[in-house]
């Protein structure tokens, strides 16, 4: 029969209902590779498919959408009793007593947590090097990095090591990853997915969306994790009408669409390969039937400047609640007072980016300093959502490349937070406008994977998928070629001692 | 741009604690980070409203009605010191 590891979600989904596999041999197959995981993509492993089930009765049942699909989760979604660390030694082994809404409503679906995903800690990082579980490698060559802050569920996808992930995304941290890795990632409308039980970094801007193998897949886990808020949510627009109706696409062409292509975001910095590699997609959308113009974003430029100052304020604000106080790890301080288990808490649990962005978004609200940083920050936000009001009445997608390099070599640019932050350049000014945008693979360049991004005015979703389905099916791009080789047969059944798997609490 | 008097007073803001080999080479990056962030000074603005976050006109309020919270021993379950009753914490006058 099919190998279980072959099929994409709609596939095992289907194959599950039909009773042509069952839903534990799946999982096994998932976890025995995830288990013999060589990139550093997991933190947590579930012992079996009823451990990632959710704490409800929810016997697994075949009559839900993802029935028995197992998914692999970004560290910082809380989950109920599962290790929750958003990789940092400030919260290593914390077990939270309830699960985030987007989790939930994926479990209520069906669906099946495979493991928990290495990431940048606290999402804060485009490399996945700021984790207190250490470096993911990217499955294509582990050298390099696989991007991030949802490095780990971008790796676990492109190795094959689980059929989709979720990740989350405030600058770029679905899209990047998911373009250096070779897989699909969808940044979703901000607000129409929860942010209810999200670690929270910078809350105008996290929004979760899940990373897969194909754009199919990506339009059935964004329609499961969408949904109506329960009563404690006030983090989601209750967007749930539209998104049920999400359809798959099938579109094979791109007649009447009109494709912006942003010059100001084209400019140096942009690899030459990875610029004939999107020049390469555009004619390919040009051949499907669409029109491509460029088109201007006066502000976008600006963009990076306004990101790296406001979402380290709101980032220095939301990370607050990290004291040693509540939950998480607290610091010796044998005599000392208050004041002390704050400051060395935090000294001793937060890694090196983490408390730069700490510093930098506590100096640009501090006195003296606010309107010249923090203030003028937001007026640029102003100009940006309007650059993109303005684009969308001339075209109905944009299209950049999603990352300007493909996958960079690990310790390169650690020790240059300017160079790193170059890496969102061309993510950031959707994640500002607030609008939706998606990443397929859409090439090589010197044997790695570059990233084209689509991007549309806000809740645009079935457009996006709908043209970046038709571009998928003509590039054509293999996204098992860097799967992991199968791990030997018959493995035992992990025993319970495994079920903390790589936690190290 | 930023010097060490600077850092340790936004050190002291962030309730983080800076050893001496740490303060030099935060000040270095800040002040490089901000550097880079300096392109925003170049704007016109006057006039211009700030942005606090995109399509809050359409958040949900929900209603106002007392619901359950977390038990007692849920919330201190996962405390790195608690009483059967409170988080403990050291005096603020240690």
């Amino acid at each position: 029969m099919t190998d279980p590891i072959s099929l994409s979600v709609i596939d095992a989904a289907s194959a599950l209902r039909r009773g042509d596999l069952s839903q534990d041999e799946l999982f096994t197959a998932y976890r025995d590779r995830a288990a013999a995981d060589d990139t550093n993509s997991f933190t947590w492993l579930a012992d079996d498919l009823r451990a990632g089930l959710g704490d409800r009765d929810r016997a697994p049942g075949t009559d839900r959408p993802l029935a028995g699909v197992p998914l692999a989760v970004k560290d910082l979604f809380c989950v109920t009793g599962v290790p929750t660390a958003s990789a940092s030694e400030l919260l290593r082994g914390y077990r939270p007593p309830y699960t985030a809404t987007a989790i939930d409503r994926l479990q209520h679906e069906g669906a099946t947590i495979l493991g928990k995903t290495n990431q940048d800690e606290f999402a804060m990082g485009s490399s996945n090097e700021n984790s207190a579980f250490g470096p993911v490698l990217n499955p294509w060559d582990r050298t390099k990095v696989p991007g991030g802050s949802s490095g780990g569920s971008a790796a676990a996808v492109a190795a094959g090591l689980a059929p989709a992930a979720i990740g989350t995304d405030t600058g770029g941290s679905v899209r990047q990853p998911a373009a250096l890795c070779g897989v699909v990632g969808l940044k979703p409308t901000y607000g129409t997915v929860s942010r209810y039980g999200m670690i929270a970094f910078a809350s105008s801007l996290d929004q979760a969306g899940p990373i897969t193998r194909t754009v199919a897949d990506a339009a059935v886990l964004f329609r499961a994790m969408t949904g109506p808020a329960d009563r404690n949510d006030m983090t989601s627009i209750g967007w749930a009408g539209q998104a049920a109706g999400i359809e798959v696409p099938s579109a094979e062409r791109l007649d009447g669409v009109r494709i912006g292509v942003p010059t100001a975001l084209l400019g140096e910095g942009v690899e030459p390969g990875v610029r004939a590699a999107f020049d390469a997609a555009l004619r390919t959308a040009e051949g499907l039937g669409a029109t491509v113009v460029e088109v201007e974003l006066p502000h976008a430029r600006h963009a990076l400047a306004a990101y790296y100052l406001l979402a380290p304020a709101e980032a220095s604000s939301n990370l607050a609640r990290f004291d040693g106080v509540r939950y998480g790890n607290r610091a010796d301080i044998g005599d000392g007072g208050l004041v002390e288990l704050y400051t060395k808490t935090r000294h001793d649990g937060f890694g090196a980016e983490v408390k730069r962005r700490i510093m930098l978004g506590t100096y640009a609200l501090s006195s003296g300093f606010y309107d010249a940083y923090y203030r003028r920050a937001q007026q640029v936000r102003t100009k940006i959502v309007e650059d993109f009001r303005a684009v969308h009445e001339q075209v109905d997608l944009l299209a950049t490349p999603t990352s300007p390099t493909v996958a960079w070599g690990l310790g390169e640019r650690t020790d240059d937070p300017v160079a790193m932050y170059q890496a969102d350049v061309t993510t950031l000014p959707q994640s500002l406008a607030g609008v939706p945008a998606i990443s397929i693979p859409c090439g090589l360049s010197e044997g790695l994977p570059v990233g084209l991004q689509l991007s549309g005015a806000a809740f645009s979703e079935q457009r996006i998928l709908d043209a970046a389905h038709a571009l998928e099916q003509t590039l054509g791009f293999d996204v098992t070629a860097a799967w992991m080789p199968a791990p030997p047969a018959s493995r035992p059944a992990p025993s319970a001692s495994a079920s903390t798997g790589k936690d190290a609490a | 741009m930023i010097d060490r008097d600077t850092v340790l007073h936004v050190a002291t803001l962030s309730r983080l604690e800076l050893h001496d080999d740490e303060i030099e080479p935060m000040a270095r990056e800040l002040s490089a980070v901000l550097g880079h962030l300096e392109t925003i000074g170049e704007l016109d603005l006057d006039g211009v409203e700030p942005t606090t976050g995109v399509l809050e006109d359409r958040s949900p309020l929900r209603a106002d009605e007392p619901t359950r919270s977390l038990p007692r021993e849920v919330a201190l379950d996962q405390a790195p010191d608690a009483s059967d009753d409170g988080f403990r914490v050291p005096s603020p006058q240690a």
